[in-house]
């Protein structure tokens, strides 16, 4: 075991994944020589050279749109997208083209592509360097939408993501790169080293996608969330001293819901805190599904904590992101209920 | 046109619509025989009259002239002029067949037909096809059975894209022949990708791609065209300019103040601009292209000029936004006319052996469309297995369709 934060456990998947499948090519803007505006590929062009890792035009459409045709003549690549917020003119290639490629051609063809992009807020990006559009992604069948909360997943479910035969939307929460965020931007930044999601193997290995992790056991409620809204939630649990469930979903869709379905019967009440905006945000289809299932289950309520139906405003970064005091708030609500 | 000393919001226009006489008179098209052949490496700053003339080789008598004759042996002349012949009757058969009900739509290539049959006898049968929907003279080129494009378009139960798709969106992966999208010019770009991967792999496959000249518009086209300058890609990005996207002539995608295929030199790729509805000048730029690409010289992009002679697709009626019977107009005439009157005036063709062989398709497609049917049609069935509704949506089925399909309850 090694101490990684996010950034180095992406590039040891990637470092992994060239090293293991000749098939494994990476693209997109500034991942060549340089290694990414956020250091992800750093120093593997020089290792695997320019043909398997390499820089593309400033075409977000063109990059995801040439990772399907290289998908469908046998290559895997990993397709790099440098913020969330700049996916949007790729979104015909992923929506029409890439979830729907198997089950149009009676499934002749599919995109094993994987694109990689950094999301969330937390870092003053303002609303183009800090949009959550996962919402976006989970609505639509036939994609894969992951995202990570700790550099240990961060390697193995990107392993798996582009060992998959379906396309994966990866993304990673970039306020989590280089240390867990518990949502206090006042406190030192801390890193990943002393975090037991911080110690990665070198070495190859992945993690199923499609499931979900129970990362704190309780019995009072259940807190759903997954990325860095992991660490707020778990923040705020411990400020409640009630003893909560914490999941971690780590795969948004297809959704692990046996996960949460028997936490929620054990428990009764439930917290679903995302970091995107909230109206059709995933956390409503967790909502919707918890109440088909578990309807006699629930004692309270369920809460909901959100990024506000506002684009992410970069002055009122704080008061736009759901810290631990609004994930605080609803817990006591649903405990209170 | 008069320009006064202000601007002005151009909205280009046809020249003719409904109730005008047809009239083409305006259209420059160059004689025969005026572009030279360079050879496939040439630097494409040095062919800037090839992406503004145009390549022809069949001339008003019916002879093959000029430094673009392929000379093609006249077995593989007959096998192009058959499988054109065989493209039309089959679009007869299908659109008769969808007008009686027996299909959702349809789309016919009428008049187009040069563009799709002499690429595929150009290409090999490894080299990468991404379509569009008004290319059926590929499969047919390259022998896809016929049985299967109508029982796919039927919806019926022999339907290989599984009850998935509204008619006409094949997929045949046997033929190196890509799965039809619906939303235009996505497979422009992608093909792109399929040569990037096809060059990564020291394959000499090529890809070849094609839009219609309204698609030139769509963000796919520029992104394909800056991919495969940039990686010199092995592709072929071919624009048939049928003069109609819909109802839009092509005017409305910025083909009047320059060619389409001049769009490749602001990339860096050369040009060819073609008679689309020459079989003889889309052989000799497709192999020149193909020449081209597998040699490491990289993309060529290839207008034909042509002209769309029928309906859009079975939900238009072009009577409504252009003169009817323009197509008997177009100077440019009948591509399997042209090819029939060439193998005649070389002695190796007949007007009897033309209708024999008209009839001879014309049996053959309605033997098998009446075999086809007996597999089902989309309203009266057997339909696709309504458990493939859920399959192939991923790999694996996730617990949600899983859930769901026991709604249906199969």
């Amino acid at each position: 075991m090694t101490s990684m934060n996010m950034i180095q456990a992406l590039n040891s998947a990637m470092d992994c994944l060239l090293d293991r499948d000749p098939n494994v090519v990476i693209m997109g803007e500034d991942v060549g020589y340089f290694g990414g505006v956020f250091r992800a590929t750093a120093g593997l062009q020089q290792k695997y050279g320019r043909q398997r890792v390499f820089d593309t035009p400033i075409a977000e459409g063109g990059i995801v749109a040439t990772a399907i045709g290289m998908g469908v003549n046998g290559l895997r690549p990993i397709a790099e997208i440098q913020f969330s917020d700049y996916i949007y003119p790729a979104i015909d290639q992923i929506v029409s083209e890439a979830a729907r490629l198997r089950y149009r051609s009676g499934g002749e063809y599919y995109a094993p592509i994987t694109i990689r992009s950094p999301c969330g807020g937390g870092i003053f990006g303002g609303q183009t360097h800090s949009q959550s559009p996962e919402g976006i992604f989970t609505h639509v069948s036939g994609l894969t939408t992951v995202m990570p909360s700790n550099p240990y997943d961060a390697k193995g479910l990107l392993i798996a993501a582009v060992e998959s035969n379906d396309p994966v939307l990866f993304f990673e929460p970039k306020r989590i790169y280089n240390g867990p965020f518990d949502g206090d931007p006042n406190k030192p930044a801390e890193d990943w080293s002393r975090h037991e999601g911080g110690d990665v193997p070198e070495e190859y290995y992945s993690l199923p996608l499609r499931q979900a992790a129970i990362v704190r056991e309780g019995a009072d409620l259940t807190v759903i969330t997954y990325g860095t809204m992991v660490h707020v939630s778990r923040a705020a649990v411990e400020r409640s001293g009630f003893d909560a469930e914490i999941i971690d979903l780590r795969t948004l869709v297809p959704l692990d819901i046996e996960t949460i379905t028997k936490s929620v019967h054990k428990t009764g009440r439930c917290v679903v805190v995302h970091e995107a905006t909230r109206t059709g945000g995933f956390g409503a289809e967790i909502l919707s599904q918890i109440q088909e299932d578990c309807f006699w289950d629930l004692e309270a309520p369920i809460e909901r904590v959100t990024g506000w139906d506002t684009p992410y405003p970069h002055a009122f970064e704080w008061e736009y992101f759901p810290g631990q005091e609004r994930v605080l708030t609803a817990i006591e609500k649903v405990m209170g209920a | 046109m008069p320009r006064r000393n202000a601007p002005e919001l151009f909205i280009p226009e046809p020249r003719l619509r409904p109730g005008d006489k047809p009239d083409f008179s305006n259209l420059d098209i160059p004689p025969v025989g005026v572009l030279d052949k360079p050879d496939e490496m040439v630097d494409f700053t040095e062919i800037p009259e090839h992406a503004r003339s145009m390549i022809r080789v069949l001339d008003d008598d019916h002879k093959a002239k000029g430094a673009w004759d392929p000379h093609l042996d006249p077995e593989t002349l007959r096998g192009g002029l058959r499988n054109m012949l065989k493209t039309r009757v089959y679009d007869e058969r299908m659109h008769k067949m969808q007008r009686q009900g027996k299909m959702s739509f349809y789309m016919k290539c009428t008049g187009e037909e040069a563009v799709a049959v002499a690429q595929a006898t150009a290409l090999r049968p490894s080299d990468m096809l991404f379509a569009t929907y008004r290319q059926q003279g590929l499969l047919i080129t390259r022998g896809h059975s016929m049985l299967d494009m109508m029982c796919h378009c039927l919806s019926n139960s022999r339907d290989y894209c599984k009850g998935r798709q509204m008619p006409i969106f094949y997929t045949w992966r046997e033929g190196n022949y890509f799965s039809i999208s619906g939303s235009v010019g996505t497979q422009f770009s992608q093909a792109v990708g399929w040569a990037m991967a096809a060059a990564y792999k020291g394959q000499d496959d090529i890809a070849c791609t094609w839009v219609g000249d309204g698609t030139t518009a769509e963000a796919d086209f520029h992104y394909a065209l800056t991919f495969a300058a940039v990686y010199r890609a092995p592709v072929i990005l071919n624009v048939v300019n049928n003069q109609w996207a819909i109802s839009s002539f092509q005017g409305i995608a910025g083909g009047i103040s320059a060619t389409f295929a001049n769009r490749g030199r602001g990339y860096g790729l050369p040009g060819l601009r073609v008679d689309g509805n020459d079989f003889l000048a889309v052989y000799a730029a497709t192999q020149w292209a193909a020449d081209r690409a597998r040699r490491g010289g990289g993309a060529t992009l290839i207008e034909h000029y042509t002209y769309r002679a029928d309906a859009h697709s079975t939900s238009d009626d072009p009577s409504k936004y252009r003169p009817r019977k323009e197509w008997e107009a177009w100077p440019l005439g009948d591509p399997i006319e042209r090819l029939k009157n060439h193998l005649i005036v070389l002695g190796e063709w007949s007007e009897e052996q033309h209708e024999q062989l008209r009839k001879e398709l014309e049996e053959e497609v309605a033997a098998l469309f009446r075999e086809a049917e007996s597999y089902g049609t989309l309203h009266t069935g057997p339909r696709p297995d309504i458990n493939l509704m859920f399959e192939d949506v991923y790999e694996e089925m996730p617990l949600n369709l899983r859930r769901q399909r026991q709604q249906v309850g199969v």
